[in-house]
């Protein structure tokens, strides 16, 4: 598709057709969902399919509850591509240092506090990564953790 | 394996969120209005927010005894069509006022979880794992 395009527009491929990132701050359990529940209702807006949403719903909400948990702030930035959701979380925070192992389901460092919250068992990034089509993790301890996930408009 | 509704002998029902509080003794907390118009076909139960977001079907009804807001807004991410809290939990007046922006009906029951699923079960309520092809 893009070998087909005029080399003028095919710069412009990758921009995204709508972007806005929601601040997310750590430790804040009353707030936490705010930046989920406002990206839902943009993508209810714009009129994206139901099922769609929903996948993007459950990354995003795994992935600010761990921002939430774990580190001290972090963004999270919608990206509306004409075939696909993209969704950008970058946290300040302690990193993770064996991304294999955070990936398997029922690995947890979460605490007592955080389990109390219904979440903090392991399954916040299998989660991600089942519900999503692409999928991205860097980290870097003591700097914090970037995703990048990719939902298909199919 | 599981049993399926079949070679259980009984038959699949859809009911109004009414009559499902009814059977299970529970009174509605938020979104009172719409306990008439919910249809309720499939259900699952959990504590654990993030079994909810990975099994769960969408349209079903959540059973839980997490009464936080986090209860509330994994319903909503997961499209939940309501939420019982069981063995006499309650959400917090945000979490209710929460529930009534967001159109999730929230009721509570003193019954506890076991109980719950049972009565529902027995009505015809399916496990939502079963309809989503998950179980085996």
């Amino acid at each position: 598709m893009t070998a087909m395009l005029p080399a003028e527009t095919r710069s412009q491929v990758n921009t995204p057709l709508l972007t806005k990132a929601y601040e997310i701050e750590g430790g804040n359990f009353i707030k936490a969902g705010t930046a989920s529940t406002r990206i839902k209702d943009l993508l209810k807006e714009i009129g994206i399919p139901t099922e769609v949403i929903r996948r993007a719903a459950i990354c995003i909400y795994e992935a600010e509850m761990n921002v939430v948990m774990y580190a001290r702030r972090g963004v999270m930035t919608l990206e509306i591509h004409p075939a696909e959701v993209v969704v950008r979380v970058e946290d300040e925070g302690p990193g993770i240092p064996d991304i294999g192992l955070a990936m398997q389901e029922g690995y947890s460092t979460a605490t007592e506090a955080m389990r109390e919250s219904g979440f903090g068992a392991g399954m916040g990034l299998p989660n991600i990564k089942k519900n999503s089509n692409t999928f991205g993790i860097h980290s870097e301890v003591g700097r914090g953790t970037s995703l990048r996930i990719g939902i298909t408009l199919t | 394996m599981a049993i399926s509704k079949k070679s259980r002998g009984l038959k699949h029902s859809e009911m109004t969120l009414k009559e499902v509080g009814e059977i299970v003794s529970a009174r509605a907390i938020a979104c009172q209005h719409l306990l008439d118009k919910v249809n309720i076909e499939t259900a699952g139960a959990a504590d654990l927010m993030s079994d909810v977001l990975a099994y769960s079907g969408p349209g079903a009804l959540l059973l839980t005894g997490l009464a936080n807001a986090q209860s509330l807004h994994t319903a909503d991410m997961a499209e939940i069509k309501a939420i019982i809290y069981v063995r006499g939990k309650q959400p917090n007046e945000e979490t209710i006022r929460l529930a009534e922006t967001r159109g999730i009906p929230l009721l509570c029951t003193p019954l506890g979880m076991f109980e719950c699923c049972g009565r529902l079960y027995q009505a015809g309520i399916m496990d939502d794992g079963n309809v989503a092809g998950r179980n085996p």
